[in-house]
């Protein structure tokens, strides 16, 4: 048996203190809600230590730290088959009380259905879900290039659209923040889009040196997107960093427990 | 050879054997000392060797390395290369581990095991250089580094800046909390999108509809889906005190598990678990625009009086806001990552940005603690800022120092 230290810590710390814990909650309820505050503190701490502490056993290939992002993964997996249970309940009710939209749920059972045992089918007969060894593909993965990839690339494609409409909105030039943004962007975009480039060749360079390789409009799309906006964006990322670094300190002492849906006193 | 020899023996008669062999060896030994001024090569230039070769552990690691570092030796010919070597037990044979550029001064080899103890040499190597024998590839003398053994470290001196930061960080955060629970008041500027969350539940009450709450599509091992969490926890406190219907879909399984915990944990805090249903916290699916698709036509069949968008969105948080904005609702958007800003910025009715998703829970609850700690990052982001513009004036004056010592690594 393999005792290491970094995995024998994580097994005391994620596996035995929480059973103990929540033997010892069903005496004392006020201890369980403490449970999952403590296993918030550990697994916040460990990271952070072995940003600076490289030894093996906490910052190694198969130290705590690392083994801790296996565990997420592995968490993950079991929370997902908690999701298509989900699923399968939500759709199997909506059908029975026949609510608003139940055919969407019979589609979406009978994809999950179809999508799943192609899937399982390839586990078993051990083609997998790319390609049979002839080279053509298996029934998952025919299902996933005629369906799901044209679907998916629908949904993307209405991105465009949207984005017209709610430039639409957002640049008309109510008041006078809206009216800079209007003119920054309708001359981004020129800068941006090649026809207007093109049409607005006859338009002297900004630098004659630099002239063969951008014109005014580029230069001046270059010069709004990296200094004014990219002050701005650095403003919001020192702030964010900063209020995400307040925000995993509270998380890790135990201070934050909003995310645990307990609020003052709790 | 020796049949060909035999051959010649019995042709040539005897008599005339002797003359013959004679004036052979003549022959051929006036031929070699004619020919040799012109085939031997010149003496071959030596190349010289590398200097101040050491090998040590290389430090902050996780262990199974060693640093290794020299200097190139001046009047090398451009081609040569450094050949490194390393002897490692139990037969301690001389082996190739990498043959590099002039000019790197430095390799780590990172096949080393720890506690084995190692012998490394470097050697200059030219394949354009002839040896001492006149053949191409010419080595120069080797250069040993005494006996190493790679180990793990207990601290990276390269991030002292980093943990000095942050230890100061923790600190003024603890500090303004100690100074928050004396009682004293503290002031949050007024941020309009959290002023609207009990605004937006109050309207969905009013009309009797859903409270739609998208908590991103991040894992809960992003630090905006657990701001959201929280977040949600205070929209399910609203909305279990009103009586109000929540829905939240999932695309990220962890999530969708934290959030129904969450907001089972609101409704039985609110004295209101009869109000709770599972379906209110409900998971859709793992794929970015399935889940799209599936919460877009959500919105346009139940037309929500309200939707929350916050946690970490990408391609689809234009998508999604769209949506919303067309069906009427009241939209409150929060993100901390400036990609997607400008789209929640068009199409919502509050957005909150940056650090204020992250003040949120604070500003939300009022706990003397949360506020202090919001407190602290002010006092931190106020520090960096002052560093900032020193170090601004600094640089512009020629002097990197502040600039240098806020490198991380």
């Amino acid at each position: 048996m393999n005792l290491e230290f970094g995995r024998v810590a994580l097994v005391v710390l994620f596996g035995i203190l929480p059973i103990i814990g929540i033997a010892m909650g069903l005496r004392a309820p006020s201890l369980r809600s403490r449970i999952p505050i403590f296993i918030g503190i550990f697994a916040g701490f460990i990271p952070i230590v072995a940003l600076y502490v490289p030894k093996a056993f906490l910052s190694g290939e198969t130290g705590m730290s690392s083994r801790l992002d296996l565990w997420l993964i592995i968490l993950a997996a079991f929370a997902l088959l908690l999701g298509i249970v989900n699923v399968v309940q939500n759709s199997s009710r909506k059908i029975g009380r026949r609510e608003k939209g139940w055919p969407y749920a019979v589609v979406l059972l009978t994809g999950l259905a179809v999508t799943g045992s192609f899937g399982i089918y390839g586990a078993v007969t051990g083609h997998g879900i790319g390609f049979m060894p002839d080279g053509s593909s298996t029934p998952f993965k025919w299902v996933e290039d005629r369906f799901f990839q044209p679907l998916q690339s629908t949904i993307f494609s209405l991105l465009a659209f949207f984005m017209a409409s709610a430039s639409f909105r957002a640049f008309r030039a109510r008041n006078a923040e809206a009216s800079i943004l209007l003119v920054a962007a309708g001359l981004v975009m020129m800068g941006r889009v090649p026809l207007l480039e093109f049409l607005a060749a006859p338009i002297p360079p900004l630098h004659a040196a630099a002239a063969s390789a951008s014109q005014f409009l580029g230069k001046l799309t270059e010069w709004i997107m990296d200094t004014p906006n990219g002050a701005a964006q650095s403003g919001i990322i020192i702030g964010a960093a900063l209020g995400a670094a307040s925000m995993a300190i509270r998380v890790i002492l135990g201070i934050e427990r909003g995310y645990l849906g307990l609020g003052k006193g709790e | 050879m020796r049949t060909g020899a035999r051959s010649l023996a019995h042709i040539v008669n005897p008599l005339f054997r002797a003359p013959l062999l004679a004036s052979l060896l003549l022959t051929l030994s006036v031929s070699a000392f004619a020919i040799a001024p012109e085939t031997s090569s010149p003496a071959a230039p030596e190349l010289p060797p590398a200097q101040d070769f050491v090998a040590k552990d290389r430090p902050g690691d996780s262990g199974n390395s060693i640093l290794l570092t020299w200097k190139d030796p001046a009047g090398l010919p451009a081609e040569a290369k450094l050949q490194i070597r390393r002897a490692e037990p139990p037969a301690y044979e001389w082996s190739e581990i990498q043959t590099v550029k002039q000019g790197v001064g430095r390799y780590v080899d990172s096949s080393a095991r720890d506690r084995a103890v190692y012998r490394y040499e470097i050697r200059v190597v030219s394949d354009a250089t002839p040896d001492s024998a006149g053949i191409a590839g010419a080595v120069s003398a080797p250069l040993l580094s005494d006996p190493v053994t790679s180990k793990d470290n207990w601290f990276r001196a390269e991030r002292s800046n980093s943990l000095i930061a942050s230890i100061l960080f923790i600190g003024i955060i603890l500090g303004s909390i100690r100074y928050a629970q004396s009682g004293r008041k503290i002031f949050i500027r007024r941020i309009a999108g959290l002023n609207a969350v009990d605004e937006a539940i109050g309207r969905a009450t009013e009309i009797g509809k859903k409270v739609f709450y998208i908590p991103g599509i991040q894992s809960m091992d992003d630090i905006q889906t657990i701001a959201s969490i929280a977040i949600l926890g205070h929209v399910a406190r609203a909305t279990a005190r009103y009586g109000t219907d929540l829905d939240v879909p999932n695309k990220d399984p962890l999530t969708f598990v934290s959030a129904r915990e969450a907001v089972k944990a609101a409704y039985l805090s609110e004295g209101r678990p009869d109000l709770f249903r599972e379906d209110m916290v409900n998971y859709v699916t793992y794929d970015q625009f399935a889940y799209t698709a599936a919460v877009s036509a959500r919105m346009i069949r139940e037309k929500p009086a309200a939707i929350f968008l916050i946690g970490y969105f990408f391609a689809e948080s234009l998508i999604l806001a769209e949506t919303g904005q067309s069906t009427g609702a009241i939209q409150i958007a929060g993100q901390a990552d400036p990609t997607q800003l400008p789209f929640f910025v068009a199409t919502c009715d509050y957005t909150l940005i940056g650090e204020e998703l992250y003040a949120a829970s604070a500003y939300l609850s009022r706990e003397p603690v949360l506020m202090g700690s919001t407190r602290g990052q002010d006092i931190a982001k106020g520090i960096l800022l002052l560093l900032g513009i020193v170090g601004v004036v600094l640089a512009s004056f020629g002097n990197t120092w502040i600039a240098d010592h806020l490198k991380t690594q």
